[in-house]
């Protein structure tokens, strides 16, 4: 295996300026550095309020960082830093490796849960009955209705949009996933079939980056932590 | 990999100009007026990619010159200054070379093969008096269809595709609904194949239920067809469901650029800010 790390976060930080609140500057974060192994899964950790959703955001480059870099190794071999690289370079990484599940659901409106899954196979070419059978595979297994597979997510409830949010999202298990409390609104025993499912794939060679409370079952399948340096008082 | 279409300084000016016009306009000047001798600067500078397969959109208000790049884009009028090029087009028809050197005719033939649009007023992009098969057809034969039979079967596909009731194929767009009348420009734009779909506005105006159904359908074409957009809209909800990568255009110019869900949830520009906190 590569010894180097698959993702090498170094002096991160991000801030935002708000120009509608005459230029009020924000900190996110910041001097954040961090390395993940290749397959390894690791936890950011620190007080509500730290910055951990913008780390994973700046990962995926939903959000812009302001300073440092966020080195990965494609697939293809090489290195990109995620903070600078061209929006199609990124787009394509994303695409082909890195996937990322949030506590919000942010699917398509009108588009019936076993779509939302079947989208990502039938997007990397998978032919759209063997996309849509294997969703309502996934579907079952993380314990939503049948009732409900054909049906629009905006309809459900805080836990039921969470797991089809999971499922879009672990369907083609990526290289490197992100995962932003994946389990916040969910019971035990929904917990515990995502747990399942993010081993298997952690066990397939998946690297994890995740955030999630401190008393989580996803403890259980982090490697490393990494605590978000506390932010200095504003002057 | 190689753009599907690129423009390069792409500028628009109306009026007579002058020589301080563009040192006087654009979004630091915070005006398209030209002060000294009043020429509108539509757009200026504009630069960019598109790529095989991919969505752009272009936001920004009215007055921002989204729509004039897309009717430069489609040869509806003169630049004043800029290069495209278009890779479908370029080995055949322009060698590689700028398509805004081409003669009249030349540009014709390559809007005709490779390029499809859809207007926001169905008036402009259909003629309201012609059948919707007729409109359909009409765009076939400019591109050199000849076989009566095969076009019709073609145009009775498109119009089912875009969901238009096939008893309605021998009838003229206006007395179509407003939803009704944008397929049809769907299905006419997309008859020959196009390389590239433009977008402009197609969704402004209609209620917000036939809205939502003609972007839904807009998005399945895309994904069976694979084919690359551009598409103009001010309303962020169109670019949130339709677009990988946006561009911000005021005043004429690009201010900001990125992947279409970092411009929705961190967008750097004062004017991109306000866009984002505007919505409803």
């Amino acid at each position: 295996m590569n010894p180097d790390p698959l993702l090498h976060v170094e002096d991160l930080a991000k801030r935002f300026v708000c120009h509608m609140q005459d230029g009020k500057v924000i900190l996110g974060f910041e001097g954040v550095s961090f390395r993940v192994r290749e397959g390894a899964a690791l936890a950011l950790t620190g007080p509500s309020g730290a910055g951990k959703s913008s780390v994973l955001k700046c990962i995926y480059r939903s959000y812009l960082p302001v300073q440092g870099r966020i080195r990965y190794r494609p697939l293809e071999g090489g290195e990109i830093d995620l903070a600078r690289a061209s929006e199609t370079e990124v787009l394509r990484i994303r695409r082909a490796e890195i996937g990322y599940v949030t506590q919000f659901l942010s699917v398509l409106p009108r588009v019936p849960a076993v779509d939302v899954v079947a989208e990502p196979l039938i997007t990397a070419g998978a032919p759209p009955a063997e996309a849509r059978r294997r969703a309502r595979a996934m579907l079952e297994r993380i314990g939503i209705e049948p009732t409900l597979w054909e049906a629009f997510p905006a309809t459900f409830s805080g836990g039921e949009k969470q797991r089809v949010n999971f499922a879009r999202a672990v369907i083609r298990p990526p290289r490197l996933l992100l995962l932003d409390e994946p389990t916040a609104s969910l019971d035990r025993r929904a917990m515990a079939v995502v747990i399942e499912v993010l081993a298997e794939m952690k066990a397939r060679g998946t690297t994890m980056i995740a955030v999630f409370h401190e008393d989580s079952l996803l403890d259980s399948l982090m490697d490393e932590r990494y605590r978000l340096p506390s932010k200095e008082a504003p002057p | 990999m190689t753009p599907l279409l690129s423009v390069r300084g792409l500028t628009q000016r109306y009026g007579t100009g002058c020589s301080a016009c563009l040192e006087l306009t654009g979004s630091r000047r915070e005006t398209n007026r030209c002060p000294r001798c009043g020429a509108i600067v539509a757009c200026r500078q504009v630069s960019f990619d598109l790529f095989p397969g991919e969505v752009l959109g272009i936001v920004g208000e009215s007055g921002s010159g989204k729509s004039t790049v897309v009717r430069l884009l489609h040869f509806d009028e003169e630049p004043w200054a800029g290069e495209y090029r278009l890779a479908a087009a370029s080995a055949a028809d322009a060698g590689g070379g700028n398509l805004f050197a081409l003669s009249p005719f030349a540009r014709r033939r390559i809007r005709n093969e490779h390029m499809g649009i859809v207007y926001q007023h169905p008036r402009l992009g259909l003629r309201m008096k012609v059948s919707a098969g007729g409109n359909i057809a009409e765009r076939l034969l400019m591109a050199g269809w000849r076989h009566v039979g095969r076009i019709r079967e073609r145009a009775s596909a498109l119009l089912q595709q875009t969901e238009v009731p096939l008893s309605r194929m021998d009838e003229p767009p206006r007395n179509f609904s407003g939803g009704m009348q944008q397929r049809v420009q769907i299905a006419k734009a997309l008859s020959t194949r196009p390389a590239v779909l433009l977008l402009d506005e197609v969704t402004t105006g209609l209620d917000v239920s036939v809205q939502a159904k003609v972007l839904d359908l807009i998005r399945s074409l895309q994904r069976e067809l694979g084919i690359a957009m551009l598409v103009v809209s001010h309303d962020l909800g169109v670019i949130r469901l339709l677009t990988t990568r946006t561009i911000v255009m005021r005043y004429g110019e690009i201010i900001e650029e990125g992947l279409s869900d970092q411009i929705l949830e961190d967008p750097q520009q004062p004017y991109t800010q306000l866009l984002v906190n505007s919505v409803l």
